[in-house]
């Protein structure tokens, strides 16, 4: 099992100690760390080993963890399934013969395993939500700036954030003590504006006594009937221990997944022109014209999905389509973003079902990227407004884990680890 | 569909702006491909325009000279390297 969870199994020894002494961690591929190789799930980087640490990677040393293996991903980020990674798919330890979500899919299969008691994953559109809802464990994707990205390697720096996955909530807000603040090496950084209120560790009370809670009726409307029931089920329990819904309406959410993919894919077109095989990655040899040895080196390195993102964010961003994709992009995120601000005038946090789909079948969706993208209907508009959320198991349909995604306002993460510490 | 379909040779055409080699296969499958995903692009022509309440801080740091990667580092992961440059395909 624990073959296709790791790209790379190796240990890499504590540094301190504190609030992650004696616990193991899984470090998601996409994130440095010095003297162990980190591939990004990809064929350029099958070799490159980093010659620093990740911030993150630091921290989570310093306070005592031991890592004890670079997870499996889909490559670059670029996916929902895990299937994507050069080094084969990953399958679901909570539905065998299923995928584990993506990207962070071989983090959220280590903890559902017991191969680690934590593991970081990094979300640009719900890639540690998503695999935590289809292996049943816990996944926070903070507020942007939350985090330091140093070491993350990039994809759509706009919208992703590393955050902690574990099996509980009041484990995946430990980690998340241990690596949020600020960074001078990430200038996107900041301390939360409240700093009077505890640990995220501490939040965990499951106290939801007069909680009020909207629910966007947008992000139901395309979900599966089996996800829908045990989403209001969940609901449910949070209504008997006092807290209070009520349905809410986010016109915006309609764009929400086509103005993620113009601008993940835009972003993705400009990061990744870096891989040219000179500094690091795949070699294009050096017959012919540079232009000629760096498409050589491209073909080679990359895999499919990750093509097909370059392209689409190139022809975006293309003379005569700017403004017709990538500006109306832009519009739609501001959008949202107002959207959500008027929502939480009203409420305290937003919930809905992480995924509107039970995890699919190993091999299942390859062959339709659009069908994919839709599935993260309800994950994206979190890394449009930059806001804070949470899934937890919310309970199975049809055997199958389904998650409940629970929003916050921006650093508003002690809101919804203590919502969602109500679901235990 | 949308009325401008995407051919084959639009995708070479950006694969070549992307610096991405593609084989025959390739270009046909993306060329499918990406008619479906830019239609479905199209919704946001519904999309208002909207002005950002954009709240950004400038962050500042002082001007000084710290350590950064030294150069046998830097070069660790170059295929290939002369002396302490990293070696890379012509230019022209």
């Amino acid at each position: 099992m624990s073959d296709d969870i790791f790209i790379t199994e190796d240990t890499i020894e504590p540094t301190g100690g504190g609030l992650l002494e004696g616990r193991t961690l899984a470090v998601k591929d996409n994130i440095s760390t010095a003297g162990v190789r980190t591939t990004c799930g990809s064929k350029m980087l099958e070799s490159y080993v980093p010659p620093y640490d990740a911030t993150v990677v630091d921290r989570v040393r310093d306070a005592g963890a031991t890592i004890v293996g670079k997870a499996n991903m889909d490559e670059f980020g670029m996916g929902t399934t895990t299937e994507t990674s050069f080094f084969g798919p990953t399958d679901n330890p909570a539905a065998p013969g299923h995928v584990p979500g993506g990207s962070s899919g071989g983090s959220a299969a280590a903890v559902a395993a017991g191969e680690a008691d934590l593991a970081l994953g990094s979300d640009t559109g719900g890639s540690i939500r998503c695999p935590a809802s289809f292996c049943g464990v816990v996944g926070i994707k903070p507020t942007y700036g939350l985090v330091s990205r140093y070491g993350l390697v990039a994809y759509a720096n706009s919208l992703e954030q590393i955050g902690p996955l574990a099996s509980s909530v009041e484990d995946a807000a430990t980690l998340l003590d241990v690596i949020a603040g600020p960074d001078e090496r990430d200038g996107t950084t900041q301390e939360p504006p409240h700093d009077d209120v505890g640990s995220y560790r501490d939040a965990a009370t499951g106290d939801v006594d007069g909680l009020t809670i909207g629910i966007p009726t947008e992000l139901l409307d395309g979900a599966e009937a089996g996800v829908v029931e045990t989403f209001w089920a969940a609901i449910d329990t949070l209504e008997s221990q006092g807290a209070s819904t009520q349905e809410v309406s986010l016109p915006s959410l309609e764009h929400a997944v086509e103005a993620y993919y113009v601008i993940a894919m835009s972003e993705a077109s400009s990061n990744l022109a870096r891989f040219d095989g000179v500094r690091y990655g795949q070699s294009g040899g050096y017959d012919g014209n540079w232009n000629e040895a760096f498409a050589e080196a491209r073909a080679e390195g990359f895999g499919d999905e990750v093509k097909r993102r370059i392209l689409l964010g190139t022809y975006a961003l293309s003379a005569g389509y700017h403004d017709k994709y990538y500006k109306k992009a832009q519009d739609a995120r501001a959008w949202v973003t107002q959207d959500f601000d008027t929502a939480f005038d009203d409420v305290d946090v937003l919930a809905s079902p992480t995924m509107p789909v039970t995890p699919f079948e190993l091999g299942e969706g390859l062959e339709d990227p659009l069908t994919l993208y839709l599935a993260d209907a309800n994950t994206v508009p979190i890394n449009l407004a930059n806001l804070p959320a949470i899934s937890v198991p919310a309970g199975t349909a049809d055997g199958l884990p389904v998650g409940m995604q629970l929003v916050g306002p921006a650093f508003g993460e002690h809101e919804i680890i203590r919502a969602a510490s109500a679901l235990e | 569909m949308s009325d401008d379909a995407v051919t084959p040779e639009t995708v070479r055409h950006i694969a070549g702006l992307a610096r991405v080699d593609l084989a025959d296969d390739e270009v046909d499958r993306f060329s499918e491909q990406f008619a479906d995903i830019l239609d479905a692009f199209e919704s946001l022509d519904a999309v208002p325009d909207v002005d950002a309440d954009v709240e950004l801080t400038n962050v500042m740091r002082a001007d000084a000279v710290s350590p950064g990667l030294d150069t046998d580092a830097a070069l660790e992961n170059a295929p290939d390297h002369e002396d302490d440059y990293f070696k890379g395909p012509n230019v022209s």
